[in-house]
Parts: structure tokens; C-alpha cells; sequence
């Protein structure tokens, strides 16, 4: 069972090899390393750029101007922030020439907390992702649909911007990417670039085969009543994991979703589960001001103000300025366990 | 038309027929500019920004290129004052015109953006934008498609000399020239010595923009972009030296900045400036390739045609309101959350 980052090497590998990525770069994304969590090993077009993320930005505008398919990588999030407005341009580009050009380019970087990464490896980018007109957002939350995801990603004639929830890099998924050998010792094996010299080895890729995850499609991961959680990325599977307790512990039936898709966003599978629970939380670890869960949550009251039982509710990150450090610090700043299950008993007690 | 005018500092000379047709489109250059003017003035625009007194670099710029579509062309990222090296690609007056005046037939834009944001793929001419420097880390990238191309297309941008103080400016010397992965980019400044109101001294250490390339080993060249002749022979030497070496080459140009930065501080000329052009047709005259009244006739040819310009446009519909969502996403593809 492949993890998330081994998820992204084959996708990127099945990009490579029949869907005409030609170029792969960022920050120690090509040989010895394969990226600072792997994530490119082995890779035929993987090289590394300059340590200059709108040097990166900016060659990857320029690819696809040339329509030149590409993946490059801003090593974390929390150092894209000086690339904004080269992010607007991308995102901007074929409208301000009313679609004279287009940019079929893929910039993935991982995001959020939850490897004690302290302030500066902890950042989450959806909300301010979400301001970027022209862009597609992305966030997976398994390795199996990482991939399906990258694949959709690569092939799209848009700028995709895929953020990977690096806490869940390591994490092994519970399905096998069709191909994939049977067990992780195998994969590794194959893939996994050995320790010490490299310079001799090559991956043994597994045959791959072809699975999309359609961009702007959420999916339902848990079918409930009393309430439905929107999430994505890492909190998701954090939703998943107390929606599924208290199902067991029979206190309640929570409809859990994977948005999957930041924008454009699949406002019909959310809608059509509010409809049904009347009662929606959403749940993210991005900072709570300006919030994409509060645009969610505008929406639904806005839509569905009538059929509400309850005010929609957003769990977010704490509006502070970092992640800190030490534990307790890092808990308390992003949703974890407790806060979701404490949020949805509360929701789940309101009536309107 | 036999005699060939020769460039004082140099062995080389040009033919008076390319002396002719580099003076015509100046002409036209300048007419059509001039004519922006008076359109933003007259209220039929909200804003006008362009190139008057850079047409000596920027029409020699527009007419070495190898023009045409991919990647076996040349690419061009120019900055808010490429209008003299359009007018040498082929550039139309009305097409212009329709750009300053917002309309729905405003091939580049659409309507949707100021005057000089041009857009031609048919040319490689990326679209321009107006944050400054962000088309020095662009063109890495357009460069990058190229590297490798045998039919030998490059990379050619342009921007101001206070936008040099961007980081784009330098990611743009570092990308190009790492060794063994040296890019076919022309890399080139116009220095007119101002960045709206900040004086060059107020900015600049180095005395030379140029030689920031030579830390780079990069060829480098500081060249006087108000004489026609030495920017052709120049940028001439420039082009080849990229498109054969592959290699990056740093060339700054001297330009005037007649009509003021924009319409923002009132465009109107300022003799501060030396006219390149104003020169250029002394020369001519000296060496008896063009007369006065055959100037004058030049000029004529340029106003008619930019005032029938102006009267056919002028007629041509507004974009409609409806379509501010189309091309956020390729092929039709809705980005209206309301309608997802
Ligand atoms: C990133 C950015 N900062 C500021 C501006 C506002 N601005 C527009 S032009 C300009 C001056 C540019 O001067 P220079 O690079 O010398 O070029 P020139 O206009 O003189 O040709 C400034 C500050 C901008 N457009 N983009």
C-alpha cells in the first residue's frame, strides 16, 4: 500500500511516461534526493531549480505558455507566500487575454501542521488558494486519490494547484493503486531510492494504469443524518475517524464529506447532504479569518437558510500568527480530535 | 537609393533601404502613439502608457525577430512600452487603438486591459502585464521549452531599469546562465534613467545595469538606443549570439521617455529627452536618403491612417457585460461558483 508521497512519484511517473509531463522541478526535487520527502524520486524530467520559488513560479508560466505540461513544486507552502502575485498571473493569464493562451501547468506544495514543524513548516494555503481566480485547487486526503488527482491534475488545460497535507505524506493508504504491487515491501523495492550512492540506481516502475479522480468532485465518505462535515486533506480523516466513533458509540449519524476540490468546489453533493442532515460543519486547519469554510458556510445559509436547523458552523484554525513549537501549542492552534467531536455534539444538540 | 549610411563607432553600415523602412516604422511607431494620446485625451480612453522615444531600439527589436508561433520562434516578453517593436512585427493601428479603447474587438485583451498590454501567440507575444519584472522569471520558462530546440527560436525580454531592482530581475541571471544549462535568452533593459519619478542615482549602485550579467559570465552589452543604426547592428549581433551560442546575453539599452511615464502624469512631452527620431531624420537628410517633404509625407501617411484608424474603431462595440466570466478557465469551462 503505497503512501502518499510513493502515490505522487507514480502519478508523476505515469505523467512522465503517457500524458506528456515534461518537465519536473523545485528545490531538491531532481537527483540524489527526489525531494525533501521523496516525493519526485527517480523520476526521468525531475531536476532542481535555483533555491528562488519565483524563479520556479515564473518557469512554469512560462512552459505552459509554450504548452509544455509541467509539475513544479514549492518545497512548503509556507514559502509561496512570496509568489503571490505570480500566482495571480498564472491564474489571470488566459482571461486577461480572453483565452489566447492557457497555462496546463501543475504546482504542488505540501501544506498544514502535524509533523511539529514549527512556524514556518506548518502553514496552510486553501483560503488564500481559494483567492485565486483562474486556478484550480486541490487537496487530496488518501495516496490512492493523490494519485487519481494528479493524473486529472496533469491533464487539465488550467494552472492546478495541488496541495499535498504533508502530515499525511507518510501514511499509507488502505487501496492499492492499480499496478501497485501487492505489498509495501515490494513497492519499496521498486521504488524507493536505497540509502547512501545513488548515482547507478533506477526505479523499477510498477505497470500503472490510468485512474482519475475528476476535479470538482467531493466524495461521501461516511453516510449519515444528523449532521454533515465538509472537510478536506488532513482534518478530513480526522472527521472520518470521530464521525465513525460516535456512529459506533451510537450517539450520533454524521454524513462526512471529502470536499477533495477547493475550487471549483462540488456544491451539489454538499448541498444535497444538507438538505437531508439540515445541520453542516465545516471543518479545516487553515486560520479561521478569512476563512474558505466561511464562504461555505455563507453559502449554505444563504441557499438553504429555510431547511437549516442550526446556524452552519466552521472549525478552523486559530487566527495566530504560527504554529508553535511545542505540542500543546501546535494542538490547540489546528482542529484535532477533540475539537471536532466536540463541535458536532454541539451542533448536533442545536435546534433551530 | 544606393548609399549606405555609416555608423560612425562602427565598420558595419546598413543599406538605405533598410534606413528607410526602420525610419518609416518609427514613423509609424511615433504617429500611432501620438495618437494614443489624443484618444486618452479626448476622454475615449482611461489611461495610455507607451513607448515614445524607445522606437530606435524597439522597432530594430521587432524586425531581427524570428517571428511565428511555438517554440521553434522567438518568444517575446514585453514590458508597457513594446509598440515599436509590434509596428515592426506587423502591428495594425486599429488593433492598437482597439486595445486603448477597451473594445470587444480588441484582439489582444478583449477590452479587458490598458494600452501597450499586448497579446499576439501568432508572434510568440506573451501577454504583458503591468506588475513590474514578472516577465524576467516568465521567460525562463518559455526559454526552457527552447533550450533544446534545433531550430533555434529564443527568448527576448524587455523591461525598465528601476524594474531591475525587482528579484525577478536577478532569478532571470541566475536561471540563465547555470552552467550547462545556459538559456537562449536576450535579456534586455531600457534605461531611461527614471522609474516614474525616482532618478536612476536614487536606485542604482552600479554603473551599468549590464554588467550585473558579468558576474554571471554572461555576455553583456550597453548600447545607445537612441541611434537606429547601433541598436540594429547591435541587437543584430545580440540575436545571433543567442540563437547560436544558446547562451543568455545581458544588453542594456539608453531610451528617452518622451510623453512622461503614462496619463497618470499627464503625457505630454518633455524636451528633456533626446528624440531619436528627431535625429534620425537629421541624418537622413544630411545624407540626402530622405528629404523633408519626403519626411512629411511619411508623416502624413501615418496620421491619415491612424485617424481612419480611430473613425472605424471608434464605431466597434463595447464588451459585453455577460462575458466577464468567459476564459477564467479553458474551453468554456464555468467558474461562476453560483452556477457550480
Ligand atoms: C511590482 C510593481 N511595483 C510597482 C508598480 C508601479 N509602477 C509602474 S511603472 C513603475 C516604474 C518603472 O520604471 P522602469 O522600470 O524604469 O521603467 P519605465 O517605466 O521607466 O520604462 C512603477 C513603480 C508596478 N506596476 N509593479
Amino acid at each position: 500500500m503505497a503512501n502518499m508521497a510513493q502515490s505522487i512519484r507514480m502519478a508523476l511517473h505515469y505523467g512522465e511516461t503517457h500524458l506528456g509531463v515534461k518537465e519536473i522541478f523545485g528545490q531538491d526535487v531532481g537527483p540524489p534526493m527526489g525531494g525533501v520527502f521523496t516525493a519526485t524520486q527517480g523520476l526521468k524530467t525531475a531536476w532542481n531549480t535555483p533555491l528562488d520559488e519565483r524563479g520556479i513560479v515564473g518557469a512554469a508560466i512560462g512552459l505552459g505558455l509554450t504548452g509544455t505540461r509541467c509539475v513544479a513544486e514549492i518545497q512548503f507552502c509556507d514559502y509561496i507566500f512570496n509568489t503571490i502575485d505570480l500566482l495571480k498571473l498564472a491564474g489571470n493569464t488566459s482571461w486577461s487575454c480572453s483565452g489566447l493562451y492557457h497555462l496546463p501547468i501543475v504546482l504542488m506544495t505540501p501544506v498544514g501542521a502535524g509533523i511539529r514543524g514549527s512556524i514556518y513548516h506548518s502553514h496552510s494555503f486553501d483560503a488564500l488558494a481559494s483567492r485565486l481566480p483562474g486556478w484550480k485547487v486541490v487537496m487530496p486526503s488518501t495516496p490512492l486519490e493523490t494519485y487519481g488527482m494528479l493524473l486529472s491534475a496533469i491533464e487539465d488545460p488550467n494552472p492546478v494547484l495541488f496541495l499535498v497535507p504533508k502530515a499525511l505524506m507518510r501514511i499509507k493508504g488502505e487501496e492499492l493503486i492499480p499496478g501497485e504491487p501487492g505489498t509495501e515491501k515490494e513497492l519499496k523495492a521498486m521504488i524507493d531510492a536505497p540509502l547512501g550512492d545513488r548515482s547507478q540506481w533506477t526505479p523499477k516502475w510498477p505497470a500503472l494504469k490510468d485512474v482519475r479522480v475528476p476535479i470538482g468532485q467531493a466524495k461521501v465518505l461516511q453516510e449519515g443524518t444528523d449532521l454533515t462535515v465538509v472537510s478536506y486533506g488532513r482534518s478530513v480523516r480526522m472527521c472520518l475517524s470521530e464521525a465513525q466513533k460516535l456512529e459506533d458509540a451510537g450517539e450520533m449519524s454524521a454524513e462526512v464529506i471529502d470536499l477533495r476540490s477547493i475550487y471549483p468546489y462540488d456544491w451539489q453533493t454538499v448541498k444535497a447532504s444538507i438538505e437531508k442532515t439540515r445541520k453542516v460543519l465545516f471543518v479545516n486547519e487553515d486560520t479561521e479569518v478569512t476563512n474558505f469554510g466561511e464562504h461555505l458556510a455563507y453559502r449554505a445559509t444563504r441557499e438553504l437558510f429555510y431547511e437549516l436547523e442550526a446556524p452552519p458552523q466552521v472549525l478552523a484554525g486559530l487566527n495566530v500568527p504560527g504554529i508553535g513549537l511545542h505540542n500543546d501549542l501546535e494542538e490547540v492552534s489546528v482542529p484535532h480530535g477533540p475539537q471536532i467531536r466536540a463541535e458536532m455534539f454541539q451542533l448536533n444538540q442545536l435546534r433551530a | 537609393m544606393s548609399q549606405k549610411l555609416t555608423d560612425s563607432s562602427k565598420t558595419s553600415s546598413l543599406s538605405s533601404e533598410l534606413l528607410v523602412k526602420i525610419h518609416d516604422l518609427m514613423v509609424k511607431s511615433r504617429v500611432l502613439e501620438e495618437r494614443l494620446i489624443k484618444i486618452y485625451k479626448t476622454g475615449e480612453a482611461y489611461f495610455w502608457i507607451g513607448a515614445p522615444g524607445e522606437e530606435a531600439f524597439g522597432v530594430a527589436l521587432g524586425l531581427l525577430a524570428n517571428k511565428g508561433q511555438g517554440v521553434e520562434y522567438d518568444y517575446f516578453h514585453l514590458h508597457y512600452r513594446g509598440t515599436p517593436t509590434l509596428v515592426a512585427m506587423g502591428l495594425t493601428m486599429e488593433d492598437s487603438i482597439r486595445l486603448i479603447m477597451n473594445k470587444e474587438t480588441d484582439p489582444c485583451t478583449g477590452g479587458r486591459n490598458f494600452s501597450n498590454h499586448y497579446c499576439f501567440p501568432e508572434w510568440n507575444v506573451v501577454p504583458v502585464t503591468s506588475p513590474i519584472e514578472v516577465q524576467y522569471t516568465v521567460a525562463i520558462g518559455t526559454a526552457l521549452a527552447q533550450k533544446n530546440n534545433p531550430k533555434l527560436g529564443i527568448t527576448v525580454v524587455t523591461g525598465g531599469d528601476a524594474g531591475s531592482a525587482e528579484g525577478d530581475f536577478a532569478s532571470s541571471l541566475i536561471w540563465a546562465s547555470r552552467p550547462g544549462n545556459e538559456l537562449p535568452m536576450l535579456l534586455t533593459v531600457q534605461n531611461n534613467r527614471v522609474g516614474i519619478s525616482t532618478a536612476y542615482e536614487d536606485q542604482h549602485g552600479e554603473e551599468y545595469i549590464a554588467d550585473r550579467g558579468k558576474a554571471f559570465r554572461m555576455k553583456t552589452m550597453v548600447i545607445n538606443g537612441l541611434d537606429p543604426v547601433e541598436s540594429y547592428l547591435k541587437l543584430k549581433e545580440a540575436y545571433e549570439y543567442v540563437r547560436i551560442e544558446r547562451k543568455p546575453l545581458l544588453l542594456e539599452a539608453r531610451v528617452s521617455r518622451l510623453y512622461g511615464h503614462s496619463s497618470a502624469s499627464g503625457a505630454n512631452f518633455e524636451d528633456s529627452f533626446s528624440d531619436p527620431l528627431q535625429t534620425f531624420e537629421k541624418t537622413l537628410m544630411k545624407h540626402s536618403i530622405l528629404s523633408e517633404a519626403e519626411i512629411k509625407n511619411i508623416y502624413k501617411k501615418y496620421e491619415d491612417e491612424s485617424w481612419e484608424a480611430v473613425e472605424k474603431v471608434r464605431s466597434e462595440k463595447p464588451p459585453r457585460a455577460e462575458t466577464v466570466w468567459d476564459h477564467t478557465y479553458a474551453q468554456g469551462e464555468n467558474a461562476d461558483w453560483r452556477k457550480f
